[in-house]
This record gives C-alpha cells, sequence and structure tokens, in this order.
C-alpha cells in the first residue's frame, strides 16, 4: 500500500491521571476510507481532537505527507487541507448555513470594499446553495437561522462546510448519528463521493453497519492503543467487534 | 484559500436551490414580522403618534424632535458601541465612567494648551479618545486574557476610570472649555440638524454597516452564537473581543467629547447610570444578552423609546418619573418576549 497520507506514531495524552491514549498509531492513506472504532473512552475523539489540532498531545508523532507535523491548532490543520466533523457539529445557531459554511473563511468583495472587510454575501450564498444541492440537501429557507433547522439539517450543513473546504483529510466524528435514513444514505453517498476524489476520510462511528458498508481499512482503538488495522473486505463485523471489546486479544492484523 | 474545492456532483439537480431562493425571500418576511426589533418599533410609533394626539402643537414640531435627538445622541453613541459587546455576550459596564475619564483628559489638554483654538480642540479630542481606547483595550484584555468574567471586569474599570477622573480633579468638574467647541459643536446646527445629532447619525451609520456588512461584524456575531465554534475555525476570538471592547471605550471616549461640547464642563456627577441606559437601550432595540443576536438599527429604536416618552411626559405635564416607570416596564416585556421565543425556538431543536 501507498505511504499514509497522515500517520499518528505513539501519541501519549492524559487528562489529570487518566491516560486517555498509550502510545496510540493510527494511518490513513489518500483516495481511502479509514475507520476509527472502538468502544467507549477507547480514546476516539480524543485522537481525533489531536490529529485536529483542538488538542495537544504529550507525547508521540505525527507525520504527514512523510514529514513530521506539529499540528497545535485548527488553523495549523486547515492549512494542511485537513478538517473535521465534529461529534457537536461546532456551527454557530445564531447564524445562517452560509455563514457558517464560510466560518472564518469569509469572501469580501472585490476591490478597495473587500480590504475593508466588506462580505460579499450574494457570492456565499451562492456557493452554498451550489454545495447543498450537490450534496442533496434541500433547505426550504436558506436564510434561516441554524438554530432553527432540524438536527439533520443541522448536521448536513457542518458535513457539507468540511467537504467543501478538505483538500487531504476529512475527519467525520458521528457524521449520520442525527441523521434519518434518507439523509444519512446521502451523507454516506457524499463519504464516497469525497473518497472517489482522493481525499482521505477518517470516519469515527458506532454504526458497525455502517462502517462495514464505508470502510476500505478499519483500525480499532482500545484503551487507548490501536490493538488491530485491518481491510474491511477481510474481515467480518463480528471479528472487528470482538477486537474492540478485548476479546480477539492485542494482535496486529496487517 | 478562498475557493471552494469542487465536490463531483451527484446528479445535480438544479431546482433544490431555486426553490431556496423563493422561499428565502417568504423567510426573510416571516423573520421580520418576528424580530423583536419590529414589536419595539412599533412600541416607538404608537408611543410618537399618542404623544402627537394628545398635544400635536408642543411634541410634532421640528424644534421638539431636534432637542429630543440631541439629548439623545450621547447616549445613542455609547449605545451602538454597547450593542458590539451585547451581541458577543459581554457586557460593558463602564461606558459611563469611560465617558467621564475622557472627558476630563480632554477638558485637562485643552486648558493646558491654553484653552481655546481648534489647536487645542484637537489635541484634547485626540486624547481623549486615547482614554477612552485605552480603558477598553484594559477591558478587553482583562476579559479575554485573565478570563474575569466582562461583567466584573468592567464594574472594576466602572470605579477605576470614576475614582481616576475625580483624582485628577480633586472632584471639582473642569471649566473653560474651548468657547469654539461650545458655540459650534455643541449647540450649532449644520441645515437644521445639530451637529451632535450628525455625529451620533454618522457613529450610528458606521456601526451598522461594521456589524452588518463585514467580517468583524460576522465575527461578532460568530463570537457570541458560539465562541467555540469561532476559535475551530480559525478567528482569533481573544484579538476580536479586544477589538470589540476597546470600540466600546473609544466611543465613550466620543461621547465624553460631545458631552464636554454640549454642557461645557466634565459633568462628573451626571453619568452614573449611563451604563444601564445603554444596557437598556440595547436590550429593547432586539439585542439578546445571550449574544448572536442583535442590530444597530434596533438599539436607535431602543434609544429613543426613553428619549421620547421623557419629552412627552414633560410637555404632558406628567411628572417625568413615570418615565423611569415606563421604560423599566417595556424592557421587562422585551425581555419576556425574547425569552419565549428561545423557548419555542428550544421546543423545535427537539424535533
Amino acid at each position: 500500500m501507498s505511504e499514509p497520507l497522515l500517520e499518528a506514531r505513539g501519541i501519549v495524552k492524559s487528562f489529570g491521571g487518566v491516560r486517555a491514549l498509550r502510545g496510540a498509531d493510527f494511518a490513513v492513506h489518500p483516495g481511502e476510507v479509514a475507520a476509527l472504532v472502538g468502544d467507549n473512552g477507547a480514546g476516539k475523539s480524543t485522537l481525533v481532537k489531536i490529529l485536529s489540532g483542538t488538542l495537544a498531545p504529550d507525547g508521540g508523532e505525527i507525520w504527514f505527507e512523510g514529514r513530521q507535523v506539529t499540528i497545535p491548532n485548527p488553523v495549523v490543520a486547515r492549512e494542511l487541507g485537513i478538517e473535521t466533523v465534529y461529534q457537536d457539529l461546532a456551527l454557530a445557531p445564531e447564524l445562517d448555513p452560509a455563514a457558517n459554511l464560510f466560518l472564518g473563511r469569509e469572501l469580501v468583495r472585490p476591490g478597495p470594499l473587500g480590504r475593508l472587510g466588506f462580505l460579499d454575501k450574494a457570492a456565499m450564498r451562492r456557493q452554498t446553495n451550489k454545495a447543498f444541492a450537490d450534496l442533496g440537501i434541500g433547505l426550504q429557507d436558506s436564510g434561516a437561522m441554524v438554530a432553527n433547522l432540524s438536527g439533520g439539517q443541522r448536521q448536513s450543513v457542518a458535513v457539507s462546510r468540511a467537504a467543501t473546504w478538505a483538500s487531504k483529510v476529512v475527519f467525520m466524528d458521528e457524521p449520520t448519528a442525527a441523521l434519518g435514513v434518507v439523509q444519512s444514505a446521502r451523507v454516506r453517498d457524499l463519504i464516497r463521493r469525497v473518497r472517489d476524489s482522493g481525499i482521505a476520510v477518517v470516519l469515527i462511528s458506532h454504526n458497525m453497519p455502517e462502517v462495514m458498508e464505508l470502510a476500505d481499512r478499519i483500525e480499532v482503538l482500545r484503551l487507548g492503543i490501536r490493538v488491530t488495522r485491518i481491510r474491511a473486505a477481510d474481515t467480518t463485523m463480528e471479528q472487528v467487534i470482538a477486537a474492540m471489546t478485548g476479546a480477539l486479544g492485542n494482535e496486529e492484523v496487517a | 484559500m478562498s475557493e471552494i474545492r469542487e465536490v463531483p456532483p451527484a446528479e445535480t439537480k438544479d431546482e433544490p436551490a431555486e426553490v431556496v431562493g423563493q422561499t428565502g425571500v417568504q423567510g426573510m418576511l416571516r423573520r421580520r414580522l418576528t424580530e423583536t426589533t419590529t414589536w419595539t418599533f412599533l412600541i416607538l410609533l404608537g408611543i410618537v403618534v399618542g404623544f402627537a394626539a394628545l398635544r400635536f402643537e408642543q411634541f410634532a414640531t421640528v424644534f421638539n424632535f431636534r432637542n429630543i435627538a440631541a439629548d439623545a445622541s450621547g447616549l445613542l453613541i455609547l449605545a451602538v458601541g454597547m450593542t458590539f459587546v451585547i451581541i458577543t455576550a459581554g457586557i460593558d459596564l463602564s461606558v459611563g465612567s469611560v465617558l467621564v475619564f475622557s472627558g476630563v483628559i480632554a477638558g485637562k489638554v485643552m486648558l493646558a494648551l491654553g484653552g481655546e483654538g481648534w489647536g487645542a480642540i484637537g489635541a484634547g479630542l485626540v486624547a481623549g479618545l486615547a482614554a477612552g481606547l485605552a480603558w477598553g483595550v484594559v477591558n478587553g484584555v482583562l476579559v479575554t486574557k485573565a478570563r474575569v468574567p466582562p461583567l466584573i471586569v468592567t464594574l472594576g474599570t466602572l470605579g477605576m476610570a470614576l475614582g481616576s477622573a475625580l483624582l485628577i480633579t480633586g472632584g471639582i468638574d473642569v471649566r473653560g472649555i474651548p468657547l469654539q467647541l461650545t458655540t459650534t459643536v455643541g449647540i450649532g446646527q449644520l441645515a437644521g440638524v445639530p451637529y451632535v445629532v450628525l455625529i451620533a447619525a454618522v457613529v450610528t451609520a458606521a456601526g451598522a454597516i461594521l456589524l452588518s456588512m463585514t467580517r468583524f461584524g460576522r465575527y461578532t456575531y460568530a463570537i457570541g452564537s458560539n465562541a467555540e465554534a469561532a476559535r475551530r475555525a480559525g478567528i482569533n476570538v481573544d484579538r476580536h473581543l479586544i477589538k470589540v471592547y476597546a470600540l466600546s471605550g473609544l466611543l465613550a471616549g466620543l461621547a465624553g467629547m460631545v458631552s464636554l461640547a454640549r454642557f461645557a464642563t466634565t459633568t462628573i456627577g451626571g453619568h452614573s447610570t449611563d451604563n444601564l441606559a445603554a444596557i437598556a437601550a440595547v436590550v429593547l432595540g432586539g439585542t439578546s444578552l445571550f449574544g448572536g443576536i442583535g442590530t444597530v438599527l434596533g438599539t436607535v429604536v431602543g434609544v429613543f423609546i426613553p428619549a421620547v416618552l421623557q419629552n412627552g411626559f414633560v410637555i404632558l405635564g406628567v411628572q417625568p418619573f413615570w418615565q423611569q416607570v415606563a421604560v423599566g416596564a417595556v424592557l421587562i416585556v422585551a425581555v419576556y418576549i425574547d425569552q419565549l421565543k428561545r423557548r419555542a425556538q428550544e421546543r423545535g431543536e427537539r424535533r
């Protein structure tokens, strides 16, 4: 297999006396969906936060495109082409979907007005509508506050934001947890399309059928350590669950 | 960075986007009708119509409206800055004291430079604005870097700024403000509009544009709505909050100059409730104390409700103290409606 795009080596992170990650490894390659699975408390979210720049690790190395990097904040992650759909969505509920999609990357008008920071709201609205249309998201009222959208619609806004901006890696922390059947299917479609465009997708999910359906590879975390990495085609749901719960033991299956 | 990366389209449907566009207009109208600002504007309109019906000759005159606007100009300048602060879910209790402090500094500088002439006035203006800006920066740095809640920080600087002003003056108002300042800016008019009203109008228009049309305004809303999301989106939240408090301080400094021009003295004891008046105006205008929501236009309405009530009660011969009672009641009703809407919204979220 090709060289990993993003790789974590021996990441350590403690919260007070709790050791959330005890030398965890993880790798994702270009153009694949890598599922990061594990039971509650396995350290999945902590690892994602470290790799997306919202948490600093206590130890370990992060490698990106063959060189060692540090990701001290989300801006650096963005500059590397890494986007994240957070479990709490990280949307501004009082702003509309377009404002959320472009949060921190606002388009300004051309010319001197733009240099003064005047927003090009029409362009942002247009591109947002296009992004939503591509995703198959129909919003009745694109000018409404995000707070007035349903849970599924809000999730769609967060997912399309990450999909719009990522150029290398997208982390998706439970991207379909709050979605209905139809919208889940659309997000799964989107994940495949993002992968097919050559971007690495890291899927964090408790939904094992979804993981088996989407993932090219599965990496299993247990108690802060990677216990298994395996091609999805070579395994079964039972085996993965066994690895998650420790029934399988800590063997490496490459 | 500024270009959207193209996601390979699904079977691209153009219809959904168009449907969005059409109902967008209706949605906007519907939102307008349910906004607190709309209701408070109707209340203001009702008050004006009511007074006009009762005492048309005295109330509905150019002279009277000019007076109302001139009296409200200082508070309006403070309230524009307060609007930004409250939209970030903050509060600035120090504006009245900073106004006094800036006025004292400006007055002292003008006196030191001979007490007359536009040179002295210009220097005083710069000094007064700088003093206000400095207090604003202190507020912002303490709120963001020291992580002291804004209520406490600005309560502290309220005392510090007023105390400093009293220390500098020994408690006696600074007099001898240049005559050119009071006779032109203070009482002068341009095409029938008092200069102080023009200044307040320019500040208000600039504030409204800044808040609704620029990146600065967008960040102000985003931070008040979800500071953590703003941080994760790469917005420098601390730096922006410092700018917002600095803006509030700067405008307090400007209001200090306006006050000097109008009263020809520093009126040290006359601004102890300016902070509460500004907060009340902002909240009356539909800005949410929880952050993320608000407009400068709403604040204008919120400033003029108490101002018109005060004026109308005087004309009617009602004790003007009723104004405070009435404004207090309107304020509570406005926030009550805001709360009702929020509760309805939270119910909606659990769909």
